[in-house]
């Protein structure tokens, strides 16, 4: 079986916290503890949308000591592939869900002296666990959250309230901007920054970091990838002999296993490198999305992740 | 079953001995009748009934005499419990994991009460019963790694997992084949594997890391490693090797049977939930080559392991020169006959020894 260890849960709350963001609550099914995590681990989350089998990770946002439930905070994508769609409107509270074990790409670096996490939009849920842990353990930490607007900042209120000390917000259409390199300046040695949000964003503070002189070892990012949707197309698969179809809306990934293909996984959201696939012929280009590849690699034609790139063209032949 | 603790020792006179029920259980090594390194792990979810796969953290007839020793080794030499201070989280998963999993594999030896971060342990093997505050490091007599790996054989490796390597800053090491704690203190998984021989070529340690890496919360992962220890010594560090490499020329064909020991390690693979650091539990099992004897299956296999073994892996290991002594020996317990696949002993179906 790919994938981490499944948890059986049930939707206990669903709380809409502005237009785009709603939270949901997990509790086991059987009603025990859930398993303890680190601030920065997302759960794979099943959803059963008609004929279709969506996976999608999630960071979790609860305090990671508390084993009593689990929290998630989703944003609509309005323009993907559904599975964001499919939390909002059809996941109701008493739904009973399928969710992985805790999974962590994105940890503390619990050496560091200080944490300096940066968040853009939605990419404050893994903070939100990681103060949560280092409040707990006495960690040093700040946080620089840029926010479209005031009414989109998810959890600005009570992060604000609780560490005013702690927050600092920026709202894009107030024209307010984290001074990046004023703010790396100014770090006590041992600092570790954290980033998370949209790609832009991750570029411009690990390019920024690198100009300063920041080992890249004490630069932590991590970009929620969601499939995108693309142009069908068809796949060989070698090993297992059959050629399947890859759907506008399905990932790569997803057209494997609805073939009934066991394929390796676990983020799926091109970070964790476990599906890597090799190539065994193509006609066409790849259009790579994962953080996992070298640029090299990527290049060479002979590796795909897929479950978040696709490809457009003739022939693909995969090794799985 | 409750289990008969020994009243043994691992050193000095060596009074140590399998019963007939530690030797039928015993984790031979061999699933084949050779031996090279390969990335050879499993998922660790039980096994056999009454084998060592079973629990989690196995117990066995041994423990309380090894737990005797360790405290001895820790007293002469305290370095061999280290833990670098962003490991005392990982050291509170790690006692975590351990007393739930005893408390609930073994309920009869030890129990575990939690109301909050009250906690209270009780241990009646080694007549333990304590009361402390979880995450709370004055509540205990030593760090929390110390406390609980002082009351589980084996050793312990903690690592931290962090720029895409692992990193060994924390550990319990007093029964080792031969390598140091205060050595590789802060190395990552390359650096304290320099020393193994053939490994690397083969891109073993590659795929071995990017598995381990892998490794989550809930999924526990296993493997064996072997080597051959004279006289039944937990304690073959270097630290020590002064006093326990001499005894490996102490072998002749009269006491090669009784002295000879097979050595193997079940290590196990687990994520610990705060720290998300690994824990690397290394738990050792010793045999005497006459006990091994007495399965034929066993007998005709190790023998033709030690044989045709490459010469750079029991040089490493340390048994080249008692090799043409262990071969006179273990020949006469090979027939010759083809044996079953698979480690087990099957007493049952294998034929006797016809020689
Ligand atoms: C993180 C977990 C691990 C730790 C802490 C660890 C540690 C060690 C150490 C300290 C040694 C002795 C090196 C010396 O001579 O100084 C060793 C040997 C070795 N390790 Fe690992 N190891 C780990 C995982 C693995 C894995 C997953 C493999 C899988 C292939 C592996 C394969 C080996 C081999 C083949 C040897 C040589 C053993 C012999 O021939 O007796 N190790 N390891
Ligand atoms: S599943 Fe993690 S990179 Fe594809």
């Amino acid at each position: 079986m790919s994938g981490a260890e499944k948890i059986a849960v049930k939707v206990t709350e669903i709380v809409p916290v502005n237009d785009l963001v709603t939270r949901f609550r997990f509790e086991r099914v059987d009603g025990g503890a859930l398993p303890t995590f680190s601030g920065g681990a997302h759960t794979v989350v099943e959803m059963q949308d008609g004929e279709i089998t969506r996976l999608n990770p999630y960071s979790l946002m609860s305090d990671p000591m508390d084993p009593s439930a689990y929290t998630i905070s989703v944003r609509r994508d309005d323009k993907g592939r559904g599975g964001s769609l499919f939390m909002h409107q059809k996941v109701q509270v008493g739904d009973e869900m399928t969710i992985s074990y805790p999974v962590n790409l994105f940890p503390l670096d619990l050496r560091a002296k200080k944490h300096l996490f940066l968040a853009g939009g939605i990419g404050i849920t893994p903070f939100l666990a990681q103060i949560k842990q280092l409040e707990r353990l006495g960690g040093h930490w700040e946080l620089h959250y840029a926010c479209r607007t005031p009414a989109l900042g998810s959890y600005v209120d009570e992060l604000t309230a609780h560490h005013p000390n702690e927050t600092h917000v920026y709202y894009d259409d107030q024209d307010q901007a984290i001074d990046l390199k004023n703010l790396l300046d100014g770090q006590p040695l041992g600092t570790h920054v954290y980033v998370c949000g949209p790609k832009g964003m991750i570029d411009w503070v690990r390019s920024t970091a690198q100009a300063e002189g920041w080992p890249r070892e004490m630069v932590h990012y991590e970009e929620f990838l969601a499939p995108q949707p693309g142009k069908p197309f068809e796949v060989k698969l070698a090993v297992s002999n059959k050629v399947i179809a890859v759907g506008e809306h399905e990932s790569l990934l997803e057209a494997i296993e609805r073939a009934g293909v066991d394929a390796p996984y676990l983020c799926r959201g091109g970070a964790c490198g476990q599906c890597e696939t090799d190539v065994i012929d193509y006609a066409g280009k790849f259009i790579h999305r994962d953080h996992w590849l070298e640029e090299e690699q990527q290049a060479s034609g002979k590796k795909i992740m897929p479950c978040v790139s696709r490809f457009e063209g003739r022939t693909l032949v995969l090794d799985r | 079953m409750t289990i008969q603790f020994n009243d043994e020792t691992f050193r000095d006179d060596y009074t140590f001995r399998n019963s007939d029920w530690a030797l039928k259980r015993f984790p031979f090594p061999f699933h084949e009748d050779s031996y090279m390194y390969s990335v050879n792990m499993e998922q660790h979810r039980g096994g056999p009934e009454g084998s060592v796969y079973e629990k989690r953290f196995d117990v066995d007839e041994h423990y309380v005499s090894e737990m005797r020793d360790r405290a001895q080794v820790l007293s002469e030499d305290p370095l061999r419990c280290q833990s670098l201070p962003h490991m005392t989280l990982a050291g509170w998963d790690v006692l975590e994991l351990i007393m739930v999993s005893k408390s609930e594999d073994y309920p009869d030896l030890f129990e575990l009460h939690r109301d909050g971060n009250r906690w209270r342990w009780i241990n009646k093997p080694l007549g333990i019963d304590d009361t402390f505050t979880f995450l709370d490091e004055a509540t205990l007599p030593y760090g929390p790694l110390e406390y609980i790996t002082r009351q589980t054989q084996g050793d312990f490796a903690v690592l931290d997992q962090r720029d895409d390597n692992l990193w060994m800053d924390a550990g319990m090491v007093t029964t080792q084949a031969d390598w140091s704690l205060d050595f590789d203190i802060g190395m990552n998984f390359f650096e304290w594997h320099a020393p193994v021989p053939m490994a690397h070529e083969k891109g073993i340690f590659v795929r071995a890391l990017k598995f381990l890496m892998n490794i989550q919360q809930g999924a526990p992962a296993r493997r064996l490693n072997w080597t051959m220890t004279v006289n039944p010594l937990l304690d073959t560090s270097p630290e020590n090797y002064h006093k326990w490499g001499i005894q490996k020329t102490t072998l002749t064909p009269e006491n090669i049977g009784a002295k000879q020991h097979l050595r193997v390690e079940l290590q196990t693979f687990f994520r610990l939930p705060r720290s998300n650091a690994l824990v690397f539990p290394i738990r050792c099992y010793l045999c005497s080559f006459q006990d091994l004897m007495t399965v034929p299956k066993w007998g005709r296999r190790l023998h033709r392991v030690v044989r045709d073994l490459p010469a750079e892996l029991a040089t490493y290991k340390g048994f080249i020169d008692n090799r043409p002594l262990m071969l006179d020996y273990l020949s006469g317990f090979d027939d010759g006959l083809p044996t079953s696949p698979g480690i087990w002993p099957d007493l049952e179906t294998e034929p006797p020894l016809a020689k």
